[in-house]
């Protein structure tokens, strides 16, 4: 029951777009992001839309695929939609029911919003989609080192990150196994009330946070033993490297970026 | 109260494509009071297999009915053949979550919803059984004891259910070879206190040749041999294609053999394989 638990929605593939360098992908959903709070009228999304567009047709990824990461977002999305569309200020107004009223700009700021929602997370679900875990990991590790400088502990940051997600799938078995072990001996996951049911997960839980901390442990012992010490002066197995590929995707994104504050510069 | 399954099919996750059979057509019935050792190699679908016995999952085709119970109808309480099929997981020591010993060992009983009295019966009974002293360990916190002293408190918080048959998967893995000496001396006790059925997985031969009454052997999700240890155990070629082995004293018999001695084909314990070369050292010395 467990084992249905999907884990990030990385699709493998062998396209352009994935092979792009993951600190490309995650500076390039940066400059995206400052795209879509650029576009200042709803028409203009037709910048983004071509956009991603293009990244679909360049990663294989669908549309379909894009629009499935909005669909957690949806009570968000009509929630936005309906504050913005009752409580805007505006002079043209449409309808009116006591304090609810329905304007012209009420209406396309609950557009504009909505949309810079969707795109938002269809663009930024790009780079999930298209990027491993652990190459995410290693971009953001690399991207944040200068920050090291300051003491901020890019590279431990980053190993944990990669350690807590090559642990999810032991940590769910482990818990699918123990669930199995205390329902032999009669425990009922399964029915009661809210109360009831946060009581039955006590003889789960501790098991498998007692094992989570034994593996850590061993984890550790582990990884001493074979001489880590930190990122220090560690070199890396996939050493990254930019491509032609990279500078090209950085080109088109930032004609995009400069395009969309032209637009909304030039054209009121 | 026999356990019978008939043509038993189970497949993980079927029609997705990680679709994988674990247990094809299996049919076999276990009669009261036998100790089984159930035999096979990683990933032959014996856990597998185990775990429909107390309805734990389902099976995608066949039947398995125990004492009369259908575990695939729907109306069947599953708690009742929980209560009925004891199972004692792989390192089970690793699910004790309780305070002290016998709140971990009483969560079982206190499921079926028996009085305290009774609970605080079962408790010290289920201690005594797998040879834990109530008065030195009941009120010592699980995370304490040895591996070898956990695995007992696991086992007993299984047995305080009072199951009529009790499966253990793997009840030595992982323990040293006192630890798992004293395992089944306790195992060899309890069934032989009657009244139980024992269905015990392994894949140590020496542990279970000279316990279990007979053997099921399975191969890639199929029931490849049964029969009485000695029976299964003269059939060293079949058991090597499968993967497995016999006995290190069968093996020593069958190179023996080999090498011209003459020894009966069906040893495979080490007290008939000291008389059997006492017998034949005899022999050689009276022709020299």
């Amino acid at each position: 029951m467990l084992r249905d638990i999907t884990l990030g929605q990385y699709m493998p593939g062998n396209t352009v777009v994935h092979r792009l360098d993951p600190r490309t992908k995650i500076l390039l959903t940066i400059v995206y992001i400052a795209m879509i709070f650029c576009v200042s009228s709803p028409v203009w999304y037709v910048i983004p839309l071509a956009y991603l567009f293009l990244c679909s047709k360049l990663s294989g990824i669908t549309f379909g695929q894009l629009l499935k990461a909005i669909k957690p977002l949806r009570f968000l999305l009509i929630i936005t939609f309906v504050l913005n569309l009752f409580f805007s200020s505006g002079s043209t107004v449409w309808l009116e029911w006591g304090i609810l009223k329905i304007t012209k700009e009420g209406l396309m700021t609950a557009i504009h919003f909505s949309m810079r929602l969707v795109f938002l997370v269809a663009g930024t679900s790009v780079l999930t989609l298209t990027t491993s875990p652990i190459a995410l990991c290693d971009g953001i590790e690399v991207l944040l080192k200068p920050l090291s400088k300051i003491g901020f502990p890019s590279h431990e940051l980053a190993m944990m990150m990669t350690i807590a997600l090559r642990f999810i799938p032991t940590l769910i078995e482990e818990a699918d196994k123990i669930m199995k072990a205390q329902m032999a001996r009669g425990a009922d996951f399964e029915s009661g009330n809210l109360f009831k049911r946060a009581k039955a997960m006590v003889p789960l839980l501790v098991p498998l946070f007692v094992s989570a901390f034994r593996r850590a442990g061993e984890l550790a012992m582990a990884m001493e033993a074979r001489c880590y010490h930190g990122g220090e002066g560690r070199t890396r197995m996939r050493v990254l490297r930019f491509t032609q590929n990279d500078l090209y995707a950085a080109l088109v994104s930032v004609a995009a970026l400069v395009l969309t504050i032209l637009c909304g510069a030039l054209i009121k | 109260m026999p356990i019978q399954i008939e043509h038993l099919t189970h497949t993980y996750m079927p029609g997705s494509p990680f679709s994988a059979v674990a247990l094809r057509d299996i049919s076999l019935t276990i009669e009261d009071g036998e100790l089984i050792g159930l035999l096979g190699h990683t990933g032959s679908g014996k856990t597998t297999l185990v775990q429909h016995l107390n309805g734990l999952i389902k099976p995608t085709e066949g039947k398995v009915i125990v004492d009369g119970l259908d575990l695939t109808a729907k109306e069947t309480s599953l708690l009742e053949v929980r209560r009925k099929v004891g199972l004692v997981f792989q390192y089970p020591e690793y699910q004790l979550f309780e305070e002290t010993v016998a709140k971990d060992i009483a969560f079982g009983p206190k499921n079926l919803g028996l009085s305290d009295e009774e609970i605080d019966q079962r408790v010290r009974t289920a201690m005594e059984k797998v040879g834990l002293d109530y008065d030195e360990i009941a009120d010592r916190s699980p995370f304490d004891l040895s591996g070898g002293q956990m695995r007992r408190v696991a086992i007993a918080g299984v047995l305080a259910m009072q199951p009529k048959v009790l499966v253990l998967d793997e009840p030595t893995a992982g323990l040293d070879p006192a630890g798992r000496r004293s395992i089944l001396e306790m195992i060899r006790q309890l069934h032989a206190a009657g009244g139980l059925t024992v269905i015990m997985v392994s894949h140590s031969m020496d542990d279970i040749s000279t316990l279990a009454t007979r053997l099921i052997v399975m191969s890639k999700g199929e029931l490849a041999l049964t029969g009485t240890p000695r029976e299964v155990f003269c059939q060293r070629e079949l058991m090597a294609s499968i993967g497995l082995g016999v006995p290190q004293a069968a093996e020593l018999a069958y190179q023996l053999r080999e090498a011209g001695f003459e020894l009966p084909d069906d040893l495979y314990t080490c007290d008939e394989m000291y008389n059997a070369i006492l017998k034949l050292a005899g022999k050689e010395a009276g022709v020299c």
